[in-house]
C-alpha cells in the first residue's frame, strides 16, 4: 500500500481512500449550498417588496424547486456523507472504508446528477417547476419536457446514496477495531448507522415514485390519474412514506456530531448515552410511520388524521430524551466557547424551536390553518438551517484541524457563528408571523400586510449568506497554513481520531487499534 | 469484530470513473431517447456500463485468487449483497403499496364508498370493481374516454400457475446446484445449475407469451387503466429482475464451465447470484398471489 496520497489530477478521479473521498464529498456539499444558497437569494429579493420586480412567477417557481432540491440531495446529504467518510473509519479504527472503490463511484455519480439537474434551467421551458416534492399532476400532467430528465438525476443520485449507505453499513459492522463494541462507538457512527438503515429503505421508494412519473408522463399509466382509476393523492402518500424518513436522514448525523461537540467543551462525558442510542432509534422507527402529517388537508379519513397525529406528537418523547441529556451534559460543566462549541448550542435551542413549531403542525386541526403556509417554511428552516447546516458547520470547525493539521482563526469563526445566527433568526423567525397571518408559500408575489416581514426576512437571508463567504474563506486560509494543531486538538476528548496525529495520516489504523 | 490484521484496500482505480461516465450516459440518454431524442447516447452508455462492469467483476475477482481478500473484506461483499438486496425489497414494495391502496381506498372512494365517497360525484355511473374493467373515464364519457379498460384478464390457473411451478423449482435447483458445489462435485454443479438457468429462460419464454396474448387479446395493456397499470409494472419489473438474474446465474455457469472458477469453500460470487435469485422467487410468490390470483 503506498503512503501518501498520487500526485496530481487523478489522484481524486481514482482514489480509493476515504478520506480524499470524503474532502470531494465535503467540497462539492459547499459548492452546492453556495448554488442553492444563491437560489435562495433570488427567491428573497423576489419577497423583498410585494408585487413583481426581478423574477416572472414561472421561473420563482424553477427557484423554489431547485433550491429545494439542490439543499436537499446535493447540500446536506453529502456534507453528511463526506464527514461519515472522513470521521468513521477514524472513529472505529479501521484502515479505510469497507468498500473503497464504490466509495468513490457513489461521489463522481452526485458531480453528474447535478450537472444534469442544472442543466434543466437552460433547457425548453424551463427547470421542474413543481416544488422539491414534485406532487402530480403538477409534475405529470403540466411538467415541463425538462422532468424527464430531472426525474434520471433522481434516479442516479439515489443510486449513489443507496451504494453510499451499503458502504457505511458494511464499515460500521464489519471493521470495527478489537474491543469496539457497538455500545462502544461513539454516537456519530451510530447515528450514521441508522441513517444508513434509512436510506436503503427509502430511497428505493423514492427511485419507485419518480418511475411511476415517468410511466404516467411518458408510457400511458394511470397511477396519479383518477380517469383511469388512479389517484393522485397515490403520489403523496409513496413520495412521503420517502420524504419523511429523509427528513430524519437530514437531522440524525446532526445529533451525532453535536453529541461529540458538547461532552469535548463541557468537559464532561455525555449524558446519558445508551438513552441516546435508543432514542435515535425510536426516532427512526416513527419515522415510517408518520408520513401523512404532511398531506393532513388533503382529505383523509379521520382514523388516519388521528394516527398520523399522535404518532407524529410521539417523536418528541424520544427527542426531549436527546434535547435533555444535551442541557444535563453541559449543566455544571466547565464550559468554554470555542466556534464548534457556539453552533452546537446554538443548534440545540434553534433545533428544539423548530421542534416546537413541528409539534404545532402535527395538531391535525390546526394544521388545516398552517398547511402550507410560511409558518411550515418557517418551521423546516428552523430544523435544517440550525439544525442540519449548523451542525454541519460545527463538524467541520471540530474536526478542521484533525484533517488539516492547522488550527482556524477562531474570531473570524466566532464572527461567523454570530452573522449567521443573528442572519437565520432575522430571515425565519418573521416568517412565522406571517405564516400564523395566512401568506401562502411558493408564491411570487403577496398582499401588502406581508410586506415588513418579509423585507425583515430577505434582509437577514442576504446577511446569513454572507456570512458564509467568511466561513468558505476560513476553511481555506485553515488549508493553507496557520498555527499548527496538537494531535489532541482540544482539551482532552474523547475518540479514537484525537489518538492519531494531526493532520491525519493519508493511511490511518492500516493495523487495527485495541479499544480497551 | 476485526480479527484479521490486514484489510485490503485496493490502490487507486479507474473504474469508478469510467462507471460514472456509463451511468451517467444511461440516465442522460434515457432521458434524451423518451424525449424523443436520438437513442444512441442511451446505448453508448449502456455498452460502456457493461465494459466497466466486466471489468470490475475481473478485477475482484482476480483479488480473490490471488489471495488478498481475508474473510474480513470477503464479509465486507456479504453485507454488501444482503443489503442490496433489501432496497430492491423496498423498491417493490413501493408498487405493492401502490397496487394495496389504489384497491383498499382509491377505487371504493372513487365508486362513491366510505369516507371520501363523494369523489364519486366527479365520476358518475362509476363503479368499483376488481379487475377494473370500466374506467372511471369510460364510465361518464364511455365510447369516447382516452383510458378504456381491458376487455379480458390473465387467467392465473394458466401461464401463471406454469411459471410459479418452474420458478419455485428454480430456486430448489439451484439449491442442489450450491450443495454439489459444498461437497466439490463439478459435474453436478455445472448440470443442476444448467437447469436453473434453463428454467430461468423457460419462465422468460412464458411470461413473454402472457404478454403478447395481454396485448393481442385481450386489450390489456399499460394505457388500459389501473388496473393494466399496476399489473405490467410489477411482473415487468419482476421480469426485469428475472432476467438480470438469468444474466448473473449464466455467467456464474460460464465462469465453472470454461475456467473452473469457485471452490467448496469460497464461492460468494455464486451464492450473491443464488440469494439475488431466491429473492425473484419470493417476489413472484407475492405476484401470483396478489397480483393474479387475488387479481381475478
Amino acid at each position: 500500500m503506498a503512503h501518501g496520497p498520487k500526485p496530481g489530477f487523478t489522484r481524486w478521479l481514482y482514489t480509493t481512500n476515504h478520506k480524499d473521498i470524503g474532502s470531494m464529498y465535503l467540497w462539492f456539499s459547499f459548492a452546492m449550498f453556495l448554488l442553492g444558497g444563491c437560489m435562495a437569494l433570488v427567491i428573497r429579493a423576489e419577497l423583498f417588496q410585494p408585487g413583481l420586480q426581478i423574477v416572472q412567477p414561472g421561473f420563482f417557481n424553477q427557484m423554489t424547486t431547485m433550491h429545494g432540491l439542490i439543499m436537499v440531495f446535493g447540500a446536506v446529504m453529502p456534507a453528511f456523507v463526506g464527514l461519515a467518510n472522513w470521521m468513521v473509519p477514524m472513529m472505529i479504527g479501521a484502515p479505510d472504508m469497507a468498500l473503497p472503490r464504490m466509495n468513490n463511484w457513489s461521489f463522481w455519480i452526485l458531480p453528474f446528477a447535478f450537472a444534469m439537474l442544472v442543466s434543466t434551467l437552460f433547457m425548453e421551458g424551463g427547470a421542474p417547476d413543481f416544488g422539491w416534492t414534485f406532487y402530480a399532476p403538477l409534475s405529470t400532467e403540466y411538467a415541463p419536457p425538462s422532468v424527464t430528465f430531472f426525474i434520471f438525476a433522481v434516479h442516479i443520485m439515489g443510486a449513489s446514496s443507496i451504494m453510499g449507505a451499503i458502504n457505511i453499513v458494511a464499515t460500521i459492522l464489519n471493521m470495527r477495531a478489537p474491543g469496539m463494541t457497538l455500545m462502544k462507538m461513539p454516537l456519530f457512527v451510530w447515528t450514521w448507522l441508522i441513517t444508513a438503515y434509512l436510506l436503503i429503505a427509502v430511497m428505493p421508494v423514492l427511485a419507485g415514485v419518480v418511475t411511476m412519473m415517468l410511466m404516467d408522463i411518458h408510457f400511458g399509466t394511470s397511477f396519479f390519474s383518477a380517469a383511469g382509476g388512479g389517484d393522485p393523492v397515490l403520489f403523496q402518500h409513496v413520495f412521503w412514506f420517502f420524504g419523511h424518513p429523509e427528513v430524519y436522514i437530514m437531522i440524525l448525523p446532526a445529533f451525532g456530531i453535536v453529541s461529540a461537540i458538547i461532552p469535548t467543551f463541557a468537559r464532561k462525558p455525555l449524558f446519558g448515552y445508551s438513552s441516546m442510542v435508543y432514542a435515535t432509534a425510536s426516532i427512526a422507527f416513527l419515522s415510517f410511520i408518520v408520513w401523512a402529517h404532511h398531506m393532513f388537508t388533503v382529505g383523509m379519513p379521520i382514523a388516519g388524521e388521528l394516527f398520523f397525529m399522535y404518532a407524529t406528537m410521539l417523536i418528541a418523547v424520544p427527542t426531549g430524551v436527546k434535547v435533555f441529556n444535551w442541557v444535563t451534559t453541559m449543566f455544571r460543566g466547565s464550559m468554554t466557547f470555542e466556534t464548534p462549541m457556539l453552533f452546537s448550542i446554538a443548534f440545540v435551542i434553534l433545533f428544539t424551536i423548530g421542534g416546537f413549531s413541528g409539534l404545532m403542525l402535527a395538531i391535525a386541526p390546526a394544521d388545516f390553518q398552517y398547511h402550507d403556509t410560511y409558518f411550515v417554511v418557517a418551521h423546516f428552516h428552523y430544523v435544517l438551517v440550525p439544525g442540519a447546516i449548523f451542525s454541519i458547520t460545527a463538524g467541520v470547525y471540530y474536526w478542521l484541524p484533525k484533517w488539516t493539521g492547522n488550527m482556524y482563526n477562531e474570531s473570524m469563526g466566532k464572527v461567523h457563528f454570530w452573522l449567521a445566527f443573528v442572519g437565520l433568526n432575522v430571515t425565519f423567525f418573521p416568517m412565522h408571523f406571517v405564516g400564523l397571518a395566512g401568506m401562502p408559500r411558493r408564491i411570487p408575489d403577496y398582499a401588502l400586510q406581508f410586506a415588513d416581514f418579509n423585507q425583515i426576512a430577505s434582509v437577514g437571508a442576504f446577511l446569513f449568506g454572507a456570512a458564509q463567504i467568511l466561513f468558505l474563506f476560513n476553511v481555506i486560509r485553515t488549508v493553507r497554513g496557520g498555527k499548527k494543531a496538537t494531535d489532541e486538538v482540544w482539551e482532552n476528548p474523547e475518540g479514537l481520531e484525537w489518538s492519531v496525529p494531526s493532520p491525519a495520516p493519508y493511511h490511518t489504523f492500516s493495523t487495527p487499534p485495541v479499544v480497551r | 469484530m476485526a480479527t484479521e490484521s490486514s484489510y485490503y484496500v485496493p490502490e487507486q482505480s479507474r473504474l469508478p470513473i469510467f462507471a460514472t461516465i456509463g451511468i451517467f450516459l444511461m440516465a442522460f440518454g434515457a432521458a434524451t431517447w423518451i424525449n424523443g431524442g436520438s437513442s444512441y447516447i442511451f446505448f453508448a452508455g449502456s455498452l460502456a456500463m457493461a465494459t466497466v462492469l466486466w471489468f470490475w467483476f475481473a478485477a475482484v475477482i482476480k483479488e480473490n485468487m490471488q489471495g488478498l481478500n481475508s474473510d474480513q473484506l470477503k464479509r465486507s461483499y456479504v453485507w454488501g449483497m444482503g443489503w442490496f438486496i433489501f432496497s430492491e425489497v423496498m423498491f417493490f414494495a413501493a408498487f405493492f403499496g401502490a397496487l394495496y391502496y389504489i384497491r383498499t381506498f382509491t377505487l371504493p372512494w372513487l365508486g362513491g364508498e366510505g369516507d371520501r365517497g363523494s369523489s364519486n360525484m366527479l365520476w358518475e355511473g362509476f363503479q368499483n370493481t376488481w379487475p377494473l374493467m370500466v374506467t372511471p373515464e369510460q364510465a361518464v364519457s364511455g365510447d369516447a374516454a382516452k383510458v378504456v379498460g381491458p376487455k379480458g384478464i390473465i387467467d392465473p390457473w394458466h401461464l401463471p400457475l406454469i411459471n410459479t411451478v418452474l420458478l419455485l423449482a428454480s430456486s430448489v435447483t439451484v439449491h442442489i446446484a450450491h450443495v454439489y458445489l459444498k461437497k466439490g462435485n463439478r459435474k453436478g454443479f455445472n448440470g443442476w445449475l444448467t437447469a436453473t438457468v434453463a428454467l430461468g429462460g423457460a419462465f422468460l419464454f412464458f411470461q413473454i407469451e402472457e404478454y403478447l396474448e395481454a396485448y393481442q387479446h385481450l386489450g390489456l395493456t399499460l394505457e388500459s387503466g389501473i388496473y393494466g397499470t399496476t399489473f405490467f409494472m410489477l411482473t415487468g419489473f419482476h421480469g426485469a429482475h428475472v432476467t438480470l438474474g438469468t444474466i448473473m446465474l449464466l455467467i456464474m455457469l460460464l465462469r465453472s464451465v470454461i475456467a473452473n472458477h469457485f471452490k467448496p469453500d469460497d464461492h460468494f460470487g455464486f451464492e450473491a447470484a443464488t440469494w439475488y435469485w431466491h429473492f425473484v422467487d419470493v417476489v413472484w410468490v407475492g405476484l401470483f398471489i396478489f397480483v393474479y390470483v387475488l387479481g381475478a
